[in-house]
């Protein structure tokens, strides 16, 4: 139920996100989500891809450092509460939200968001007990 | 083992007085055949009567790395071109290389003091040597390969490159031992692994390494990764190649200084001091044995300290510490000094691996900055913003400990620091003084 999400690390600097959009577009791939961190000297870019390997592949030849992470995409009602429904779940079981980014696109009448939690498969099992639907991988990287 | 006894052992004065008449029989020789040295002996206003101890060698001048390049190609040479069997040279990465030659009976002598270099790592005429040194005028390859021929062992003279060749021989002929820099050994086994090759199962027991300082946590890895014994060797062309000093396996403290070929001393590199025996400085050697190209108090700019005790394995020879930087990568912030070498062991005992990072060093007002970059490769990054900030705080904390000089510390995108063949340039400074 995991997704695999690339990171680059990114100096603050003119071109720095530009480098990377290039390397990807070259090679066909297409971007799912984004989501920049950053801080006054550096950020971190972080990606779903629809071509994690390929990706990793091109960013590496292109110099970057890549990591690569699991993430859970959960679909969250479209509506007042949606989100704080799934987090009253996950805090009630003590797990540690470490970041989170919406998806560009949506999963049928509900939105998409990633997290990046600190204990992961708990997590997924929080969620799908409490009904929530986690989006696999592959859907993931096709929507 | 230890494959010349009678001299490797001999009790200190024994050594002294040696040293003393070799001493005497060089200075009078090159004052005699060598314009260069007769002039600065001149000028400094001694003789080669004066030398009646050995403290004297004090009394005589420097030569330093300019000399040799004032004087390119020959013009250091105290014996005709015919009596000269060989010639090597340095890489020269800055202006004309530095040209050394020897004769017959140097040639032997060098290759001597290798076979002494490989008995002290422990390895005999039954061992095989796969020696990964590049052969040419680089003086690693050809003085493995003779010192191992005198031991009587068998010689793989591999040099460098061909990593899928290496790899195949050093599988398929069960070399013992492998004479290569420290970073081309961990190179050879990380594509050894990638080749799906156990570099844990080969034959192999005990590296040579040298021709590039490196530091106790890479022997560590290397022996961890190849499951060898890691030796260090020194040397350095101008004064005659690798087998200067060696590290003996028994002890693994510091390098025997070949003292009957070798005076070594330890300078103050800022006043040309001469420092006692334990004192940190710049290594400064005088050959007394060669006879194409002699060498008066060469200054090599490497940074390490001499220790007399007499060691375990019975040597009598002083023993020099891992060399632990130059003495022109020397910086002094805020009244400090900061070798290089010392920032790179900080990060490598965070990241784990032979670091890229480079020191920027600028003044703003009348306060010396320090600004530490360090490339963030895929092991140290995360996608955490605090992951990351928690190893600047650190580099930044342990450089603090360690040195006691605040230092920015940046992290930059891998590989964008400029990489340079051979030495890396590790050190801006942007200070006007």
């Amino acid at each position: 139920m995991k997704v695999e999400q690339i990171s680059i690390f990114l100096e603050n600097k003119p071109g720095g996100l530009s480098s990377v959009t290039k390397a990807l577009s070259d090679a066909g791939i297409n971007i799912r989500a984004l989501s920049l961190a950053d801080t006054s000297d550096f950020g971190i870019l972080r990606l779903i891809v629809d071509n994690v390997a390929r990706a990793k592949e091109v960013l590496n030849a292109a110099g970057f450092a890549v990591g690569k992470t699991h993430v859970v995409a959960v679909e969250v009602p479209d509506r007042p509460g949606g989100l704080n429904s799934i987090l009253e779940a996950l805090t009630g079981q003590g797990v540690n939200v470490e970041y989170m980014y919406a998806f560009v696109e949506r999963s049928g009448e509900n939105a998409v968001i990633i997290f990046r939690f600190d204990a992961t498969d708990q997590a997924i099992d929080v969620l799908l007990k409490g009904g929530f639907t986690v989006l696999p991988g592959e859907k993931v990287y096709g929507l | 083992m230890i494959y010349n006894e009678e001299f490797e052992t001999l009790p200190r004065e024994a050594i002294e007085a040696l040293q003393l008449k070799r001493l005497q029989q060089v200075v009078s020789r090159v004052y005699h055949t060598v314009g260069f040295y007769k002039k600065a002996f001149d000028n400094a206003g001694v003789t080669p009567e004066d030398i009646k101890s050995l403290d004297d060698l004090r009394r005589l001048p420097f030569t330093t790395k300019q000399d040799l390049r004032d004087n390119y190609p020959f013009g250091l040479f105290s014996v005709p071109m015919s009596n000269i069997v060989r010639l090597h040279a340095s890489s020269g990465t800055t202006g004309k290389p530095t040209v050394v030659g020897y004769t017959k009976r140097d040639i032997d002598t060098w290759a001597t003091l290798m076979a002494r270099s490989f008995a002290a790592a422990g390895l005999t005429r039954n061992d095989i040597i796969h020696n990964s040194y590049g052969y040419g005028l680089f003086t690693g390859g050809l003085g493995a390969h003779y010192g191992a021929e005198k031991l009587g062992a068998s010689v793989i003279p591999m040099s460098g490159g061909s990593t899928k060749k290496q790899i195949m021989l050093l599988q398929d002929f069960g070399p013992t031992a492998i004479c290569c820099t420290p970073s081309y050994l961990l190179f050879l086994a990380e594509a050894g692994r990638e080749m799906g090759v156990d570099m844990k199962s080969l034959r192999l027991r005990v590296g040579i390494l040298g021709a590039e300082p490196w530091s106790e946590r890479m022997r560590e890895q290397i022996e961890s990764v190849l499951d060898i014994a890691a030796m260090n060797i020194y040397g350095l062309s101008e004064v005659m190649g690798p087998g200067v000093s060696m590290e003996c396996i028994e002890g693994r403290n510091g390098l025997h200084i070949f003292e009957d070929h070798f005076i070594a001393e330890i300078i103050d590199p800022a006043t040309g001091e001469v420092l006692p025996y334990g004192e940190k400085g710049e290594l400064v050697f005088t050959t007394i044995t060669k006879e194409a190209f002699p060498l008066i108090r060469y200054r090599t700019k490497d940074i390490t300290r001499l220790m007399p005790e007499v060691c375990k394995c019975g040597r009598t020879f002083v023993r020099m510490e891992r060399v632990t930087g130059r003495s022109d990568d020397m910086l002094i912030i805020r009244g400090v000094n900061v070798f290089p070498s010392q920032i790179e062991s900080v990060i490598m005992e965070i990241d784990g691996l032979e670091p890229h990072y480079q020191l920027i060093v600028d003044r703003e007002g009348s306060l010396d900055t320090l600004e530490i970059q360090v490339e963030v490769s895929e092991r140290i990054f995360s996608d955490e913003i605090r992951q990351l900030q928690n190893l600047e705080k650190r580099i930044k904390k342990d450089v603090k400990d360690l040195l006691g000089v605040t230092a920015k510390v940046k992290l930059v995108e891998s590989k964008t620091l400029q990489r340079f063949e051979g030495k890396a340039v590790r050190v801006i400074d942007k200070r006007n003084i």
